[in-house]
């Protein structure tokens, strides 16, 4: 208990703790390793087969690629607002900050069906794409546009307080050194800024992976053009193909917890530059 | 300081040497504006518009319709029953972490962030592999007449899933901030550990507590895909207000589907406005012990 434990003369560890642990077991880690017991009854290569059909892979690619086309896209912007909203002023920067949690708030669904309205043919916006031959609703396209309304927030909360806190110092020392705004910028305040563009990034990389209800309206779901791979565990579902839907969720389970571990070691990375500077 | 002010006339204003030249300033605000406009405030006017474009008659009949009052209320019960016991796991698990040193801490605070980096679909299926009718207690609840999966108490451990870290991950580092030395005295003056909690850590914690739990009972009332897959859809029964929504949309009901939308993203509005008013209250409350 001694090596487990340092001691404390507060009350409450062992009820604390035992309640956590036991929450925790029941609530999230048993039904978690339901999914991999229960594809550990399919063989290696009906497992394999299962996770490598022609439908399955497309799903992969296009989930892939329209997360990473969608977090980059935060990464750029979310930097941008993330500066504007700590550097600048203008009227109406409170509300503006307010809102941009607003993808955190906003249910997936009520998203989804917004996005799409706007993107169909006779939408506000896709009125003004269509004529130039851009479909964003019912294609890939709709799907990024989707996944970045949902990334949004991830970046700019990870970036604005690392902004906030860096010392003005730094930047007076770079102009008396002869530097301009530019050179400023690109050696002192992004090398500062990187370990937190790039926790949002995975952050918002993570969440746009596994994303269904804002996706789910705008994306057409055609199989192997605009099918995203929870979809397809849901598909698989419905027909009552049970041992199909939980090889592909373990697929998806690997994925994230990889990209944890990666989102923790950018976070320590970020912590541990923010001490040193 | 960076604060920036700005010139009466712009030939009064002499270029700072630590600050961008006006022209680029304003583009940059533009860009950023033009871009938050676009994937932002658009979407969320076009809720409201798209609610009442076919009238405030077709709204009101929409959200009084006997189905919408039935998800109304399932989604009210739902977020009713998973927010207080993710309180109470929260603070637990909070007390645990912040106020003791023990081994596999950072283990315990990762497992208890899960949630947040799985899938909501995945979130629902694991549920059916332990309580559906193909799952490990299917046939034993079956046998007792007992539905889990397709029915309410789905519902409820779906989304208690999908919120389970919201709460301790607000108070973790709140409390690790704050220190044990309050609560040590309190014991030391022979408080019970009971007292300890309700008059020293509790007052401490309330705004914390307040905040993680408007976060969680939001997403508790919006869960999609999670919920999606326990509830089986049955309309005036298991249906909560986003698959309403779903169901509405999908029988081209558009003027209902977004009437419905409109009280969830009324919803984010007020869970938007209540976050700001707390970081508010909590940056005024900081600002006189100034910063340590």
């Amino acid at each position: 208990m001694n090596t487990f434990k340092q001691h404390s003369i507060l009350p409450g560890f062992n009820l604390a703790l035992g309640f956590t642990l036991l929450y925790l077991s029941l609530i999230v880690l048993i039904p978690l390793s339901a999914a991999f017991i229960r594809t550990a009854e399919l063989t290696w290569p009906e497992f394999w087969s299962v996770v490598t059909t022609p439908r399955v892979v497309a799903s992969y690619r296009l989930t892939f690629g329209a997360s990473f086309a969608a977090a980059v896209v935060n990464a750029v912007f979310g930097l941008l607002v993330a500066w504007v909203l700590v550097r600048y002023h203008f009227p109406g920067k409170k509300i503006v900050d307010a809102l941009v949690d607003l993808p955190f708030a906003l249910p997936t669904a009520v998203a989804g069906i917004a996005l799409t309205a706007l993107y169909a043919g006779n939408g506000w916006i896709g009125q003004h794409l269509e004529p130039l031959g851009i479909k964003v609703a019912f294609t890939p396209l709709g799907i990024f546009v989707a996944l970045t309304f949902i990334g949004l927030p991830f970046v700019v909360r990870t970036v604005q307080p690392v902004l906030e806190d860096i010392e003005s110092e730094l930047e007076e020392a770079a102009a008396t050194l002869g530097a301009n705004r530019w050179q400023t910028f690109t050696r002192i305040i992004f090398p500062a800024l990187f370990p937190a563009l790039m926790t949002g990034f995975a952050l918002a990389f993570a969440r746009a992976i596994g994303e269904y209800g804002s996706v789910i309206f705008i994306a057409g779901n055609m199989p192997m053009i605009s099918e995203i791979t929870p979809l397809l565990i849901i598909t698989k579902l419905e027909q009552y193909d049970y041992a199909g839907a939980t090889a592909l969720s373990v697929v998806m389970l690997v994925i994230s917890f990889i990209l944890l571990l990666i989102i923790n070691l950018l976070q320590w990375w970020s912590r541990r530059r923010s001490i040193e500077s | 300081m960076t604060t920036i002010t700005f010139p009466l006339s712009p030939s009064a204003q002499k270029e700072h040497a630590t600050q961008e030249p006006a022209w680029v300033r304003w583009s940059l605000i533009g860009v950023a504006l033009i871009f938050l406009t676009l994937f932002l405030f658009i979407p969320l006017i076009s809720v409201f518009y798209e609610a009442f474009k076919k009238g405030s008659d077709v709204y009101f009949a929409a959200i009084t319709d006997p189905d919408a009052v039935s998800a109304i209320q399932l989604t009210l019960t739902v977020a009713a029953i998973a927010v207080p016991l993710n309180l109470v796991f929260g603070v637990a698990a909070a007390w645990a972490i912040a106020k003791f040193e023990f081994r596999g801490k950072n283990l315990l605070i990762t497992l208890i962030d899960l949630p947040f980096s799985v899938s909501p679909v995945v979130s629902g299926l694991i549920y059916v592999l332990v309580f559906g009718l193909q799952g490990w207690f299917g046939p034993w609840l079956a046998e007792h007449d007992m539905k889990i999966i397709f029915a309410v108490p789905g519902i409820v451990l779906a989304t208690v899933f999908v919120t389970v870290p919201f709460i301790a991950r607000e108070l973790i580092p709140l409390m690790q901030a704050q220190g044990t030395e309050e609560e040590e005295a309190a014991v030391v003056l022979g408080a019970s550990g009971w007292q300890t909690f309700y008059k020293v850590t509790l007052p401490n914690i309330k705004w914390g507590l307040l905040y993680g739990a408007i976060l969680c009972n939001a997403r508790a009332m919006g869960e999609f895909g999670a919920v999606s897959v326990v509830s089986g859809h049955i309309r005036g029964s298991t249906n909560t207000m986003p698959l309403h929504v779903e169901i509405l949309y999908n029988e081209y009901n558009f003027a209902a589907a977004f009437a419905v939308a409109s009280l969830l993203a009324l919803l984010a509005l007020v869970t938007l406005a209540l976050k700001t008013l707390i970081e508010f209250r909590n940056q005024q409350h900081q600002q006189p012990r100034g910063h340590e």
